[in-house]
């Protein structure tokens, strides 16, 4: 295994034994990014200049004796979601193609604080809109493992990254499944935390009430090891969790014992690729080996969670959106279009509308539109209100099934990542990719995608846990205990 | 104005800007007047990412605020978006309360202590919290789209407090805002400074006209852009004619078709109101609830002890002086009005001389005017409480004239210092009571005439030998030589 492929925590340790420096790492990295990078466009934007700089800086601390934060000179990946002070941060959107924000978002300067090297800024489905990376205005990222294919989104750059062996640790964020989903098609772990858990204070806000930041890495102890240095009780997000933060990494050293896990039936049914079907299955029997019971679990209005789901978020987005209108920020349509337009409009409103035109793509329009008009008055109550009630009893179904198992094991997505194009044309066939992962967004709670297998064609499947609120713990011992018995995690793909 | 009966009803929308140091949701500070863009930050300048953070003191005063004008507190409020576009809305969406106001159903009780109308209750339909919008530095006009937007005020907590459409006339509504400001003066959540906008008024105005057995509404129209109370009487004065006018010539009432709610412009200048433009499509705000904050629970201890601390209120105030100090309606008005620290150095001083409605008279005839005339505040004032009221009990004892204690009281304005050095600077002596004896025996000894007058029962004739004392000892107190004239007249 070459230096890049090694796991974080394993790199860690050569880095406290110093038989690495943080440069030589980055270094690799960055040549990695090089090498690859044009193929699979995993990122929008490095400094490597930047990146070498805070890596010398790191190992003359070291040097001197300094103690250093956690993660102690590793590389990390973020999506350009996330904003990074005196660093363009764009969403992947026109709009912000040249936003620089005047801050760091919180997950950022915990990153900086706990001495991580920030490789760059990784690409995504335009503000985090869309499950395949197409939706970037800069152009789509590739599958690793089959560059035809779709890498999965949003956090498409964040995973695919990982796979490449362009970064050990990738920070994304996750709506509706955009950590997950992606994990799963580039065979990488991923975690999504309850709400709340890490702050979003600084995360470019798609669906205020379901985002939430988390970590991606390749195995579950690394992934314990970055949640632990984000996590944590944020006073400038009204919404973050106050309670303390766990120990993620010894979690995922601990035995599973009398684990009770539940599966949702209609979770194996209609519109669910039977190779990923057989896969999730053998899967769950390997916890059967680890000693875990298994039980069938009624999740009655799971089959509404991608109904309710469409109608919360783009609602939320059309508002969190309000602010590009080329005004304060960001891009503004050249002044020749809209300034001597028809005079029947006001110029602010012609302005308005042409940077809005312009600025954003056609998936991030088709949900302004969609929240646009479950607000609007006459719609209200049976759109947006009605999802509200829905998603309360989803919610209501994960706390009942909560009572009775420990977690719920399923498949993230109903098949292996598809090819570049294939579903660009039909975006409800698109929003049914989310169908396994919007429950626990809507519910708030955790869950956790793990890499589970192939199929024929090589492409990796993956499993999926969820976890009551708060039991990030416990998705990471299940997680470190099957990561113990298996090696899909350590494959890598071939690239050109 | 002739012809049909008519009745005037008024609407009153308030912005107070609660005196916070910081702003609604983030740190920002919310002082007025600093240079345009340098009190903003990611949060109040609506940087993607930016997260809100109520400010719990602005919760606070909000709620001093609707409890002082006797609101229902409810346990459970939450904050709402309300969406559009404009430039001063860098976020493109206000937040603000919509369906669970912090506050509601309360009144404001209102007179005219020089009884033009009879004491009226006015409802509170609601007192909700949101943030302030920025300040274009140009009107957005055609063409000029290249206006500035100071951010300075974006995100300075508001209380709007919206009355039931009670108000009959425009001098009712002009009292209303003048009881309101007092009390949240009273209260101390906002200095209600219009000039700087601390305080704004949009008005809800149209008649209701009597018309046999029928009752015909003409349609509503919201009045903006007052800047002061007395613009606003002026305005609503104006819109009422306008309105009875138009119905005249056109007969178009409310609930007719193609009639909208129309907003109209107070030109002071002009004094007229004037339609504004593209302000009369129905905007569709598509309020949800804020998800980036938590709602607020207004738990029963808070409400006690903010109830608890707001003090003594106008009304009851006006009420105590009264009965306690024996003063006139009018003047106990007149007293509370001026301020809670006014009504202080009042009670101080009518406490100290035991006489309130003298404390009210020099108060209002002496310390008033001289306030005004300097343009000061009763704080600035130099003369202390006790001083005051020890020249009010020299003026009793009969040691002081009235017109000598009007002396002595500027002397104190101008130089400080006590009463009786005061008197002492100014030659003032309280004559002594054989001395004054002895000078009324000399005066009438010398004027047998003024003797024999008293004697036949003219005891006005007295009042001749007043000037002659004062001339002999300025000091000498004209009711104590009228007294001892006729004594002495009347023993001889
Ligand atoms: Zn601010």
């Amino acid at each position: 295994m070459t230096l890049i492929e090694q796991s974080a925590t394993e790199l860690l340790g050569l880095l406290k034994r110093r038989e690495v420096s943080s440069r030589e790492l980055t270094g690799a990295y960055l040549d990695q990014i090089d090498a690859h990078d044009q193929q699979i466009h995993a990122f929008l934007r490095t400094d490597r200049d930047r990146a070498l700089q805070q890596a010398d800086l790191i190992d003359r601390r070291r040097a001197q004796g300094e103690s250093l934060g956690s993660l102690g000179g590793l590389p990390v990946a973020v999506k350009d979601v996330l904003c990074t002070r005196g660093a363009v941060t764009s969403c992947a959107s026109k709009m912000l193609e040249n936003y620089v924000p005047p801050y760091d978002a919180t997950p950022i300067a915990r990153l900086k604080e706990a001495d991580a090297v920030i490789l760059g800024k990784t690409n995504m489905d335009e503000f985090a809109m869309g499950g395949s990376c197409e939706n970037s205005a800069f152009g789509p990222t590739r599958n690793p493992w089959d560059t035809e294919r779709i890498p999965g989104g949003s956090s498409g750059g964040a995973a695919a990254s990982l796979a490449a062996s362009m970064t050990p640790l990738s920070i994304g964020t996750d709506t509706g499944g955009s950590i997950r989903q992606p994990a799963s098609h580039c065979g990488v772990v991923g975690l999504k935390p309850t709400y709340g858990r890490v702050s979003r204070y600084g995360l470019i806000a798609f669906a205020s009430s379901l985002d939430a930041v988390g970590p991606l890495a390749r195995t579950a102890e690394d992934v314990a090891l970055l949640l632990g240095v984000i996590a944590g009780h944020d006073a400038r997000d009204s919404t973050s969790i106050v309670q303390p933060v766990g120990d993620y990494r010894a979690a995922t050293r601990r035995p599973l014992e009398g684990l009770r896990l539940g599966v949702v039936s209609e979770h194996f049914g209609e519109g669910l690729d039977p190779e990923v079907a057989q896969t999730v299955r053998d899967a769950i029997d390997l916890f059967k080996d680890l000693g875990a019971t298994v039980r069938e679990i009624a999740m009655p209005h799971s089959q509404y969670a991608i109904s309710a789901y469409y109608i919360i978020a783009p609602s939320e987005a059309s508002s969190n959106l309000a602010r590009y209108d080329g005004a304060h920020y960001g891009m503004r349509a050249p002044e020749a279009e809209w300034r001597d337009g028809g005079a029947e409009e006001n110029p602010l409103v012609q302005m308005y509308r042409s940077t809005r035109a312009e600025g954003f793509g056609a998936e991030v329009k088709r949900r302004i539109m969609l929240g646009t008009y479950a607000l609007s008055a006459g719609y209200y109550d049976a759109y947006y209100l009605k999802a509200l009630k829905v998603r309360r009893l989803i919610a209501q179904d994960y706390h009942d099934a909560f009572e009775q198992v420990d977690l719920i094991v399923g498949p993230v997505t109903p098949s292996p990542a598809f090819k570049l194009g294939d579903k660009s044309e039909d975006p409800l066939s698109m929003y049914l990719v989310d169908l396994y992962t919007v429950g626990a967004n809507l519910a708030g709670i955790p869950a956790i995608s793990l890499p589970c297998g192939f199929s024929s064609d090589r492409l990796p499947i993956g499993i999926q846990l969820q976890g009551a609120a708060l039991s990030e713990e416990l998705l990471l011992q299940a997680a470190g205990a099957y990561q113990g018995q298996t090696t899909w995690h350590s494959q890598r793909p071939e690239l050109a | 104005m002739s012809g049909t009966a008519y009745t005037t009803v008024i609407g009153l929308e308030v912005h107070v800007q609660l005196d916070t140091r910081s702003k609604l949701f983030c740190r920002c500070s919310s002082q007025f007047g600093a240079p345009p863009n340098t009190q903003t930050c990611p949060v109040c300048s609506g940087q993607p990412g930016a997260l809100p953070v109520m400010n719990l003191r602005a919760y606070e005063l909000a709620m001093r605020a609707a409890i002082g004008l006797n609101c229902e507190i409810p346990q459970f409020t939450k904050w709402d978006r309300k969406n559009y576009f404009y430039p001063d809305l860098p976020k493109g969406f206000q937040t603000s309360q919509f369906d669970l106001p912090m506050s509601q159903d309360g009144y404001l009780d209102i007179s005219d202590p020089e009884g033009a109308f009879e004491e009226r209750r006015i409802g509170i339909i609601r007192a909700h919290l949101e943030e302030d919008a920025g300040k274009s530095l140009h009107d957005e006009e055609a063409g000029k789209a290249d206006s500035r937007i100071d951010l300075n005020r974006c995100g300075t907590p508001l209380l709007e407090i919206v009355s039931q459409p009670d108000m009959r006339s425009a001098a009712e509504a002009r009292v209303y805002l003048t009881e309101l400001k007092l009390l949240l003066t009273y209260l101390e959540v906002s200095d209600c400074n219009m000039q700087e906008g601390s305080l704004r008024v949009d008005a809800n105005v149209n008649l209701h006209i009597d018309r046999e057995e029928d009752l015909i509404a003409t349609p509503i129209v919201e009045v903006k852009n007052m800047n002061s109370f007395r613009a606003v009487q002026r305005a609503l004065e104006y819109e009422v004619e306008r309105q009875y006018e138009l119905w005249q010539q056109t007969g178009r009432k409310l609930g007719d078709v193609g009639v909208t709610k129309e907003t109209r412009g107070w030109d002071d200048e002009a004094q007229l109101t004037r339609a504004q433009r593209g302000k009369e499509e129905s905007s569709d705000y598509r309020y949800f609830p804020e998800p980036d904050l938590l709602p607020v629970t207004a738990t029963g201890e808070m409400v006690q002890s903010v109830r608890a601390g707001l003090g003594e209120l106008p009304a009851a105030l006006r009420t105590r002086l009264a009965r306690e100090y024996q003063l006139s309606p009018y003047d106990a008005d007149v007293l509370v009005n001026q301020g809670r620290s006014l009504v202080d150095y009042f009670v101080a001083v009518a406490d100290r001389c035991g006489d309130g409605k003298s404390a009210s008279n020099w108060l209002q005839q002496d310390v008033l005017r001289h306030l005004k005339e300097t343009g000061t505040t009763i704080e600035a004032f130099a003369v202390p409480g006790e001083q005051l009221a020890d020249l009010i009990s020299a003026v009793h004892s009969g040691a002081l004239t009235t017109s000598r204690g009007r002396e002595v009281l500027t002397h104190l304005i101008s130089n400080g210092g006590t009463v009786a050095q005061a008197m002492q600077q100014l030659g003032i002596e309280e004559v002594d009571q054989s001395e004054l004896e002895e000078l009324c025996r000399e005066l009438l000894i010398a004027n047998p005439k003024i003797v024999a007058d008293i004697q036949s029962g003219k005891t006005k004739a007295a009042g001749a030998l007043v000037g002659q004392a004062k001339g002999k000892n300025p000091n000498v107190n004209p009711h104590d030589v009228q007294r001892i004239c006729l004594k002495l007249a009347a023993e001889m």
